[in-house]
């Protein structure tokens, strides 16, 4: 599967070789076992969804890479090199950027510092250096806010820009949230039900963000999410998980048509 | 103008420079409550260990001198050098840097994820810790702090006021410049972090840790931080305080005043530590000045205490405070 070739899909986009390797990953709370055995990989460029039931463990696996959990067995490759344990904020600042399910936003900040806290690991200046030398500082906090105006033109939150984050509703939220992982300008942005909660018209916004960030920037998105329908139309390859196990991997079409994901998730599908 | 009005203006504005040293305590709170949510009490014995290093370092005493002698049999007490006051500041300012990290490494890492009460209860033990560290270190007489800030009455509003009402108000020098310091301490605290990476991420690690982790910062690195930031403005309240009535053990006690002030400014505000300091300091004073002779004085004991009270009744936020909302 973990092909080095690159290729042109349909919609020509290119996607590149392999950046993430899961090997084996298994998790364990206490006597539970969360993910089982899993292996699968991420490539460059694409976006690859990982769905399944109600805890069927996706939201483990994202914890996993991005370091919110550590797994007791398996390995986790990133870009050609096996990565050892890590905190959250380290495998943050090696370029991976992640958003909640729950939304983790910082509440009292408005939109564009939340934001701009996106770009701290591109903040060079220490802080002695920003006490004393006003002006390698300045320029820093103006090339961080360009890149910063971009995103939030391109997510199309210009207008609430100034409005602390506690005022918006739910779906301009999880919006501020992805404008935030993307300002990190991440080597893959890693999404936790970006759909959840939210009405026919904003999953269709959101769907249209996702794929237009992926299109725009190249950013390489793995996401989790249960409502199939949007996860088939996004998705280049998908992982499909029950019970801690993976059952599926392949193309939407490959997986749509795979006896055991029907059995699992589609069989039990209750719209 | 009557005298009883300017004696009364004279009283107001001595509150205001008293209200100032409550805050300067107040804001250490404020500091560690926003970005960790710990109450910490070991603020004020943080000021008094601050205070007594910065003493200890001036005169040139020996640290530990009482136990290097009990242990090994010498009578060394003094390396018989005086450091000016600046160096001395300065190395008060590592040591304190360095107390931030050991409170951080030792005690707070291994409670992250607890409840309130138990970090709390943790703060407690580390401020009888550093009570105890502090008399072990540097003795338990008291000193005198001269690090060369000016002090007595200040001559030119004694004189100005003289010539303007016929009555001269005596106003401390070393109000004065605790206002001063006090004021560009704020000023210098807002600039932080509004505008530093640092700062930044302070705000950011205050707001929500998880999400602070998810954009690449060390909540660690930012504790040891906001813990020295704290230490350092518990050196600056000690300085001040020990100008002003000489170190000793008491200045711990200040810790309690500064509850008050939280009560009204509210925990998360460094607006409302300065202006519920201030508040208090005008209040208890003008109180006893009002009222106390009516009620046979020694109102400034109680008064912050039951103006908290009647904050916590009617606006437990505080003035500043975030509203309590809890949803059901």
């Amino acid at each position: 599967m973990s092909t080095q070739e690159s290729y042109v899909t349909a919609d020509g986009r290119t996607i590149g070789p392999t950046v993430m390797e899961m090997k084996n990953i298994t998790l364990r709370f206490g006597g539970v076992k969360a993910i089982t055995d899993i292996s699968f990989d991420i490539r460059e460029g694409e976006i690859r969804a990982i769905i399944g039931p109600n805890g069927a463990g996706k939201s483990s696996m994202l914890n996993v890479i991005s370091g919110f959990y550590i797994p007791q067995e398996g390995e986790v490759w990133y870009k050609g090199h096996k990565r050892p344990p890590m905190k959250p904020y380290e495998v943050a600042q090696q370029g991976i950027a992640r958003t909640f399910q729950n939304i983790a936003l910082f509440e009292g900040m408005t939109v564009l510092d939340n934001v701009m806290t996106g770009r701290l690991n591109h903040m060079k200046t220490g802080m002695l250096a920003q006490a004393i030398w006003k002006g390698k500082a300045e320029a820093e906090e103006v090339e961080n806010r360009e890149k910063v105006e971009k995103i939030i033109d391109f997510l199309e939150i210009q207008h609430i820009r100034k409005t602390p984050v506690a005022r918006l509703p739910y779906g301009l939220k999880k919006r501020v949230e992805l404008a935030r992982a993307l300002a990190a300008e991440p080597s893959i942005l890693l999404l936790d039900e970006p759909m959840a909660g939210m009405n026919v018209e904003e999953k269709e916004d959101m769907s249209r963000f996702i794929l237009d960030v992926n299109d725009e920037f190249g950013t390489t998105i793995a996401l989790i999410e249960h409502d199939m329908g949007v996860v088939m139309d996004l998705s280049d390859r998908v992982v499909v998980m029950d019970y801690g196990k993976k059952i599926g991997d392949g193309t939407p079409d490959e997986v749509r048509n795979n006896q055991d994901v029907i059995d699992a998730y589609l069989g039990v599908a209750h719209d | 103008m009557p005298d009883q009005l300017l004696f009364g203006m004279e009283v107001f504005l001595n509150g205001l420079m008293a209200g100032v040293l409550y805050a300067l305590v107040a804001l250490g709170f404020v500091l560690i409550y926003k970005a960790s949510g710990i109450f910490n009490y070991a603020q004020g014995v943080m000021a008094l260990f601050a205070a007594m290093t910065l003493v200890g370092i001036m005169n040139g005493q020996v640290p530990f001198a009482h136990l290097i002698n009990a242990v090994f049999g010498l009578h060394v007490t003094n390396f018989g050098w005086t450091v000016p006051a600046l160096l001395a500041i300065a190395l008060t300012v590592v040591v304190m840097i360095g107390l931030a990290w050991m409170v951080q490494h030792f005690v707070m890492r291994h409670l992250v994820g607890q409840e309130p009460i138990i970090l709390f209860m943790a703060t407690i033990g580390l401020a009888y810790f550093l009570e105890g560290v502090a008399d072990l270190m540097w003795g338990s007489e008291i000193k005198t702090l001269d690090v060369g800030l000016p002090q007595g009455i200040n001559e030119t509003i004694d004189r100005v006021t003289f010539d303007a009402f016929g009555y001269g108000f005596f106003i401390d020098n070393l109000d004065i410049v605790a206002t001063v310091i006090a004021a560009l301490l704020v000023i210098a605290l807002v600039l932080f972090s509004q505008y530093t990476k640092q700062g930044r991420a302070m705000r950011a690690v205050a707001d929500d840790h998880q999400a602070a982790l998810s954009v690449g910062i060390s909540l660690d690195f930012i504790w040891v931080l906001v813990w020295s930031v704290a230490g350092f403005v518990a050196l600056v309240a000690g300085i001040m305080w020990g100008a002003k009535s000489g170190v000793q053990f008491s200045l711990s006690l200040i810790a309690l005043k500064a509850l008050p002030v939280l009560m009204l400014g509210g925990f998360t505000s460094i607006p409302g530590a300065i202006v519920g300091g201030l508040i208090i300091g005008v209040g208890e004073k003008m109180f006893e000045f009002l009222v106390g002779p009516m009620v046979g004085g020694a109102t400034e004991n109680w008064f912050a205490y039951v103006l908290a009270l009647l904050f916590l009744v009617f606006r437990p936020q505080g003035l500043f405070g975030e509203k309590i909302i809890e949803r059901v």
